[in-house]
């Protein structure tokens, strides 16, 4: 097995045509998603999906590239997002020129400023020490926010009006659908951007540092410098997502500071998977799914939001990108050598770990929340008083439970006879 | 005069059980490497637990009880839970903490509601100890440090007199060792994080009825415990006890003085007025800034000191 | 001008109260080949990293072409054009055979921390990271991640690894410990080529291969250097034959009388 196919550097003299599809086909993507799925809210999620996608993504410069755990990303988008609505309102004012599309720029500045500050010092260590002052110092900056109203405008924050100066070929900015194509066009200037650079020197001695710091010093680089370098480029392009968060939702809050937002980046970099350049990009769509999504369907999202975190880290350490591959040669294998039975042996085993899972707990939240009436769920209603919901909820649980990996082996077992049979016994 | 004896007894008890809530997190951080971002969470189940306990059987029950199953929910997380994720990594350690966290606290809130529970002070504790001067000190807060510097005496004499401490002692700093002379280190590593899971619900007992028992009060001392083990030092429990007492000083005094540097400023006969640039930096007062301190200390101490106060294990 | 490119005066380096290197002086002459042995805890490793720059010295100076290291960082020295290989496999683990070359060849030639060209324009660099692949027999295994490497393959890596910058200076640590003989060959016949028109300084155990190879040997043992001579004359050192390849005539005696 070699090295992961998309961090193995193909060193091809010009790029793929494999490579061209994959652009076009995410660029296609991006201009036709909000054509197809056309309610609002919808538009109000991808909005938000594209914008967590540059923050994982700026994120994971440092950790999944650079190996550099950070607990204070918060400091770089939120500062880059009180920067932004500033100039939002000096443009709007007149006192400065800054057409709104432009605005990120600033974004990307103030984050490429501040991480420019403090770098060179904090850099200086590595590992657990680097995690603990970025801790301090994203709290530090969440804490000084109610300290200096004057720049960050104390409890209700600062707002900026998105509409202002000359419209950009007759678009003002104001509808929702036009902020989508602004931030999906910044999207794509950050993904290409920082694709490009993972193909650089520069983006192979990051990887170096990842994997044995020491070592890149006795091929001749600095790890403090390249580390310096890392936060620098991390913080610009989360100066850019703090920027359009600026424009999507027209405020700055602490919020925006609070360890909460950088807990929420890695977290969701992470269940995504540091690996590749798709799993932060999956790990912003999940987030948003989970924190905006689900709790209009259901009381009990955040318990669902651990549950997931939990699985997740036990079961995929590599984030849920790195079950793609192995999950769709399952079923190409599945298909081709038609073990349907076994197949459907696991779906229904999944099935009802599922159904389990979110009987008890939506019954569990009910309950909480002290209704008289039944749960309905899914067309069923459900009385919590009684103990028969309860019990069928469990008994379908641990049914799933005891029976995911028996099903499972059965699957790989079948699967892989199949596959040697198929391959002339080459083992 | 007053106000400084008073705040030094009070930066003194909340010190002391901040330190008994880190101590738990010392041990578990040190020997396993793991940042138990969970570890306020046990303190605030060990709370909601003595609250519970204490109203059927009364809070002396609730006070050797709670801590204990506690301690036992902890060893339940590491032999099903952390176990399994040891293999990938301290990162992932951490993250199943912190999903852990989030578990715990929608668990909390689920029995016992969303609002503050009314856990109160057992009437033998109430009621104040003396009068200083003209301000009261409480029964119960000299309860509170009583019972954190009796733990502390118990587990150093634990860890140093007995024959588990040196096993434990010896695994903090070379547990591969100590497992081929033919200690069962993984059964350690479970009983320490029981154990310092134990030392934090012991914190939610006591602390508990003293501050609110309310699902925001993990979240609200989680990181400052971060700051105390981080900036005392991984793997020791002086350092720990130091950076409590630190921390405990600094945010009792700082929170109740309401000077700033432009306070400083004018009693040396300079003064600026609001219009003037860096007027909103010098008129921020101590008490303002207060939350920010116990940050500031960690990154500075370890920008100087990256090891910790008096941090012993070599990088 | 001497013709040293290395020198150690009076090098002591402790670890608290431990003393690991205790005195020691040694010149190594520009373009020959110096195996260092000694008993194992007998320090070589040590002076390793005190001249690449991994451990700073306690006292003592270091001196290279001309200028004192003793007080630089790794990478300062590596840039001055000594470059090491070391004894526990220290390589970029996730990463391909490949791409560890191809970081170990980056700084000699010319790319530093650019991030507006893209690498696989960069010809130069492809065509010397090839160039190493080759010498090192590890052109097959090129798209192989480092951890999946047989120990040998490894070893090889790490002379790659040092060799890829085109230093001058070469420290190799151990390099065929834990090989076979046949591998050991290979990796012996590997050194000589490409330590031709270079410094080598090679920590070895065994003692066909320092015979073999090395201009002069340097004796470590207990921190200092006992004896620096040619092979032959080393081989008849008493002090040698004492401290380091046993006592000879009491060991054939005990063996005679039945005791070993």
């Amino acid at each position: 097995m070699s090295t992961h196919y998309l961090t193995r550097n193909r060193f091809a003299s010009r790029p793929s045509s494999r490579m061209l599809f994959i652009w076009l086909g995410f660029a296609a993507v991006l201009m036709l998603a909000p054509q197809i799925l056309t309610s609002s809210l919808i538009l109000s999620h991808l909005t938000q999906m594209g914008i967590g996608m540059v923050l994982a993504l700026s994120y994971n410069v440092l950790l999944g590239q650079s190996g550099m755990l950070s607990f204070g990303h918060a400091a770089f988008s939120g500062l880059g997002a009180f920067a932004s609505v500033h100039v939002m309102n000096l443009a709007g004012d007149g006192l400065l020129w800054l057409p709104l599309p432009l605005i990120p720029i600033a974004g990307a500045l103030t984050g490429l400023g501040f991480a420019a500050l403090i770098g060179y010092v904090i850099t200086r260590t590595s590992g657990v020490t680097f995690a603990m002052i970025t801790l301090g110092i994203g709290q530090m900056v969440y804490a000084s926010s109610l300290m200096f109203p004057a720049f960050f405008g104390g409890e209700g924050g600062v707002s900026a009006d998105r509409v202002y100066g000359d419209p950009w070929f007759e678009w003002d900015f104001g509808p929702q659908i036009q902020v989508y194509y602004l931030v999906a066009a910044w999207l794509f200037i950050c993904v290409a951007a920082m694709f490009y650079m993972t193909r650089t020197p520069l983006g192979r001695l990051l990887n170096g540092v990842r994997d044995n710091e020491e070592r890149i010093a006795f091929v001749g680089f600095n790890p403090h410098l390249l580390r310096y370098m890392a936060l620098m480029i991390s913080g610009l392009f989360a100066g850019i997502g703090g920027a359009l968060m600026a424009i999507n939702f027209e405020i700055a809050t602490d919020e925006v500071l609070s360890l909460h937002e950088s807990g929420a980046v890695l977290l969701f970099t992470f269940i995504g998977g540091t690996a590749t350049f798709i799993g932060p990009m999956l790990g912003a769509i999940i987030g948003v799914l989970l924190t905006k999504f689900l709790p209009d369907y259901t009381a009990g999202w955040q318990m669902y939001l651990g549950l997931v975190f939990v699985l997740v880290v036990v079961y995929a350490p590599g984030g849920i990108s790195s079950l793609i591959k192995p999950s769709l040669d399952v079923l190409r294998q599945t298909v081709s050598q038609r073990r349907y039975a076994s197949f459907l042996g696991l779906v229904l085993s999944a099935f009802m770990l599922l159904a389990g899972t979110i009987i008890l707990v939506e019954l569990m939240y009910h309950r909480a929340s002290g209704a008289a009436g039944s749960l309905p769920l899914f067309g069923v209603a459900l009385d919590h008083h009684g103990p028969v919901p309860w019990v069928v909820g469990t008994v379908i649980l641990l049914g799933g439970m005891l029976t995911i990996k028996p099903a499972g082996r059965l699957l790989f077992e079948r699967l892989s006879i199949g596959e040697s049979a198929h391959q002339g016994g080459k083992q | 005069m007053e106000f400084f004896l008073i705040s030094l007894l009070n930066s003194l008890s909340y010190g002391l059980l901040l330190f008994m809530l880190s101590s738990g997190l010392t041990l578990i951080f040190s020997m396993m490497g793991v940042l138990n971002f969970a570890h306020a969470s046990f303190y605030m189940l060990g709370a909601y637990l003595a609250y519970s306990i204490s109203g059927v059987a009364g809070y002396w029950f609730a006070f050797f009880i709670a801590p204990l199953l506690v301690g036992v929910a902890g060893v339940l997380v590491e032999r099903y839970g952390l176990r399994a994720v040891h293999k990938y990594g301290h990162v992932a350690e951490l993250l199943y903490t912190f999903g852990l966290s989030y578990l715990m606290l929608e668990a909390v809130q689920l029995i016992w509601g969303r609002s503050a529970v009314p856990y109160g002070i057992p009437e033998m504790l109430q009621g104040s100890l003396f009068t200083l001067y003209t301000t009261t000190f409480p029964k119960y807060q000299a309860f509170m440090m009583l019972v954190s510097v009796l733990t502390l005496l118990a587990l150093y004499l634990a860890l140093t007199r007995t024959r588990v401490g040196l096993i434990i002692q010896a695994s903090l700093s070379h547990p591969e060792m100590v497992e081929s002379l033919g200690h069962n280190v993984p059964r350690v590593f479970m009983l320490v994080f029981g154990g310092g899971c134990a030392l934090a619900g012991l914190a939610g007992v006591i602390g508990g009825n003293a501050f609110v028992t309310e699902p925001g009060m993990a979240e609200m001392l989680g990181t400052i415990i971060f700051v105390v083990v981080v900036a005392g030092g991984m793997g020791s429990l002086m350092g720990a006890l130091l950076a409590s007492l630190l921390i405990g000083v600094i945010q009792t005094f700082a929170v109740a003085i309401d000077l700033s540097l432009l306070d400083g400023l004018s009693a040396m006969g300079l003064g600026t007025s609001p219009g003037v640039f860096g007027h909103s930096v010098l008129s921020v007062t101590l008490s303002e800034v207060a939350p920010m301190l116990p940050y500031a200390l960690l990154v500075l101490v370890l920008i100087f000191r990256p090891r910790g106060l008096l941090g012993k294990r070599e990088s | 001008m001497t013709g040293n490119i290395l020198e150690l005066k009076g090098v002591y380096k402790q670890f608290g109260r431990t003393e690991i290197i205790r005195g020691v002086d040694l010149a190594v002459k520009k373009g020959e080949r110096l195996a260092v042995i000694g008993p194992n805890g007998a320090g070589k490793s040590t002076l390793f990293h005190l001249i690449s720059g991994r451990l700073p010295v306690s006292s003592g100076q270091i001196w290279f072409d001309g200028h004192r290291i003793d007080d630089l960082n790794a990478q300062s020295i590596y840039r001055r054009g000594l470059s090491r290989s070391f004894q526990i496999t220290n390589l970029f683990h996730r990463q391909s055979v490949y791409e560890n070359i191809l970081l170990a060849a980056m700084w000699s030639q010319g790319y530093r921390y650019t991030f507006w060209k893209c690498i696989s324009q960069l010809q130069p660099l492809h065509e010397r990271t090839r160039e190493v692949l080759e010498l090192i027999g590890l052109q097959s295994r090129h798209d192989i991640a480092v951890n999946l490497l047989t120990y040998a393959e490894q070893r090889a890596l790490e002379i790659g690894m040092a060799i890829a910058g085109g230093s001058n200076t070469i420290l190799l640590d151990e390099p065929t410990a834990g090989m076979s003989r046949g591998e050991s060959d290979a990796a012996i016949e590997l050194i000589k080529t490409v330590s031709v028109r270079k410094t080598l300084l090679m920590v070895e155990h065994d003692m066909g291969v320092v015979f073999g190879l090395a201009d002069r040997v340097a004796v470590v043992v207990y921190g200092q250097v006992i004896a620096c001579d040619t092979p032959e004359k080393i081989r008849a050192n008493t002090r040698v034959q004492e401290a380091y390849l046993g006592v000879v005539k009491d060991k054939q005696k005990e063996v005679r009388d039945g005791v070993a």
